[in-house]
């Protein structure tokens, strides 16, 4: 199993005809992700070539996208002024899964989109993520392919590269994943660590968890009180940001640490205090991943 | 991005939040003019985007124009954490009768702008929050309804006692998220908003964060950025759209994503070394922004050693690759580097290294133990 996303993820791409959009779209489809649809509006009856010559169906908008393709799950690679509105499009159109790729978001414009999402009970994840992908299922974002592998190890993470990182030693040592989820490093994210850690809690195949966490915010403090009170499986941790200078903004828009709160120590502390074993370096991961499975 | 006081109280006073007057100084004798024309006692505020001005010995209170002067002129040049003071506000002395604080930020946990209150103002909210939270009231405003009229009274309630003064707060709360959301905030604060003798209340201090974010669709806004309190490297790193902080180090990091180019910093400092700075490439990266990357961390003189750790996605590795080598060949670079590339694109960026000469580190570890030793040596 999976969490998310799986086989029956039908997808829709908005901004499938932008430079990352297509890109990213043929990659996914490489993967074996059913792309069903794409949404550019003023591009609406094109056809998006696949890489294996396959016409996918680019739409105007996302209601008839997803009347005409049954898609239940939308990517958006829209650029950020007009990313609150795809969006806010994708939550009305009927679909249960928005993952927004697109980084630079206007802030207060996310607390009105999430704010829109809850009220339909559709998930958003990101924005400002890589996405997430189901090894051997499906990829949804930018995550590479060639570094995951099917296993029972979960992964979720408010960074990119970094996680890339750590799925990559996992699979060089024969750990495959069963999903790795990209959270996010904006402010405001749709999907946080204590949503995706109660979704491999009961995600069958997945024996461990693996959460890679950064400065600002208390998103980590918070999910290392559910590991401790609502978890059976074990969590390896990791946390980013330990050199960084308090009150300045380190490349996410919410890696900041505000005045003495967010720190990578207090982080750290509240994974230990909770029974999670904390990696001092990313190389750590796989060892301490592999002790817990013992 | 953060404005300064003075340019946080002209955001106020657009919205109605009464402010008193203040004109900006960056001489002594400037100073003294402005104190003049407002006759009787003044303050002199420094402006920098800093905490803690006024124990610093930043902020002062002048009996006349000439002590407005003499203060002036101590205050312009002071450094405060780092920042060289270059512009005083000159503002009317207030009387002051009450303190409180009202500060609006955005709380991720609720997702939305959030409230906070307190009658006890003047102080670090923060330190409020830690020894007396039961003496700030909290709210989140629905960014579908925006801050409701009685959601204004509730928090101006929690402030004072007298209708006249709850009325005046009760406003000024309603224009304070109006102000928060036409300047595109992610924080603003009141500190204090006082009350004087004659019943009116007065924000006599102000702060207030943009959210980088929006500062595209706000021209107005973007305009009072101060490029004389960032530093050179800095404004060059974000017109070329990457993120970069100065460090102290001597190891130049190049990394791609912010939770890498953090790791790898922390990284640096395993094997006992020092970064140099944070530096953020960015996603869908072109050659041109590897080349300004390299003119910036080489502009640093305290960098020995460049070290680049690219794990690609959305950044192809060709395009990295493609910058060094371009890089290298527009700018003479004297410090080694040493270069960890893997992910989207690898063997042809591994390839395009190969022919110009690099070599690859296939590790995170290996490269920056490298990194370190050349550093030292």
């Amino acid at each position: 199993m999976s969490i998310f996303i799986d086989d029956d993820t039908r997808l829709v791409v908005q901004g499938i005809t932008g430079r990352d959009g297509s890109f990213h779209t043929r990659q996914m489809m490489e993967y074996g992700t059913r792309v069903v649809a794409g949404v550019t509006p003023g591009k609406g009856g094109q056809d998006f070539e696949g890489p294996g010559g396959e016409r996918i169906p680019v739409f105007n908008a996302m209601d008839e996208a997803v009347a005409k393709t049954g898609a239940n799950t939308s990517v958006v690679y829209v650029p950020p002024v007009f990313a609150a509105d795809a969006i806010l499009e994708a939550t009305d159109s009927g679909i249960s899964l928005v993952v927004a790729i697109t980084e630079g978001v206007p802030v207060l414009d996310m607390a009105r989109a999430h704010a829109f999402a809850r009220d339909k009970g559709v998930r958003i994840i990101g924005p400002n993520c890589p996405g997430l992908i189901s090894p051997g299922k499906a990829k949804v974002g930018i995550l590479p392919a060639q570094i995951v592998a099917e296993g029972p190890i979960g992964v979720v993470s408010r960074s990119g590269t970094l996680t890339y990182e750590a799925v990559f030693q996992l699979t060089n040592v024969g750990l495959g994943q069963t999903t790795c989820v990209g959270i996010g490093g904006d402010p405001l994210i749709g999907t946080n660590f204590i949503d995706c850690l109660e979704a491999f809690e009961f995600d069958s195949d997945t024996k461990a968890v693996v959460m890679i966490g950064e400065i600002g915010g208390t998103d980590e403090q918070e999910a290392a009180v559910f590991v401790k009170e609502r978890m059976s499986k074990p969590v390896v941790g990791f946390i980013a940001g330990q050199t960084a200078p308090p009150g300045r903004q380190m490349g996410h828009a919410g890696a900041i640490i505000s005045g003495s709160a967010g720190t990578a120590e207090e982080k750290i502390k509240a994974f230990e205090d909770n029974g999670i074993s904390v990696a001092q370096r990313p190389a750590d991961i796989v060892g301490l991943i592999q002790d817990v499975l013992k | 991005m953060d404005i300064h006081e003075y340019q946080a109280k002209e955001r106020f006073a657009l919205s109605g939040i009464p402010v008193p007057p203040g004109k900006i100084a960056t001489t002594a004798d400037e100073a003294e003019e402005i104190a003049v024309s407002y006759g009787g006692a003044v303050m002199v505020k420094a402006q920098v985007h800093s905490g803690g001005r006024g124990k610093a010995g930043g902020v002062k209170y002048c009996e006349d124009a000439a002590e407005a002067r003499l203060h002036a002129s101590n205050i312009l040049g002071m450094d405060i954490k780092g920042l060289t003071v270059e512009k005083v506000l000159v503002t009317p002395a207030e009387e002051i009768e009450t303190e409180a604080y009202v500060g609006v930020l955005i709380d991720r946990e609720s997702q939305a702008a959030t409230f906070m209150v307190s009658p006890d103002g003047g102080m670090d909210i923060e330190e409020v929050a830690a020894s007396t939270p039961d003496r700030i009231r909290k709210l989140p405003v629905d960014p579908r309804y925006g801050l409701l009229p009685h959601q204004a009274l509730w928090l101006a309630n929690f402030l004072y006692e007298e209708p006249s003064l709850i009325r005046q707060a009760s406003s000024a709360i309603s224009q304070l998220y109006e102000s928060f959301v036409e300047s595109g905030a992610s924080m603003t604060e009141i500190n204090p908003l006082i009350t004087t003798p004659e019943g009116y209340i007065k924000a006599i201090d102000a702060k207030m964060s943009i959210d980088g974010n929006e500062l595209f669709r706000r021209p107005d806004v973007a305009d009072m950025r101060d490029l004389s309190a960032e530093p050179v490297s800095e404004r060059k790193a974000r017109e070329a759209g990457l993120s970069y902080v100065k460090l102290d180090g001597n190891v130049g990091c190049c990394v791609n994503g912010a939770g890498l180019a953090m790791a790898t910093m922390d990284l640096v400092k395993y094997y006992g070394g020092e970064p140099a700075n944070f530096l953020d490439i960015g996603g869908s990266s072109n050659p041109d922004k590897v080349v300004s990357a390299l003119e910036i961390i080489t502009s640093d003189p305290k960098v020995r050693v460049i070290l680049f750790n690219i794990f690609g996605g959305i950044t192809r590795c060709d395009d990295v690759a493609n910058g060094i080598v371009e890089a290298t060949k527009r700018i003479d670079i004297k410090q080694p580097i040493v270069i960890r590339l893997t992910g989207t694109n690898e063997e042809i960026g591994l390839k395009i290294l190969q022919e110009a000469g690099f070599s690859a580190f296939a590790s995170m570890d290996d490269v920056v133990e490298k990194a370190v030793d050349l550093a030292e040596g």
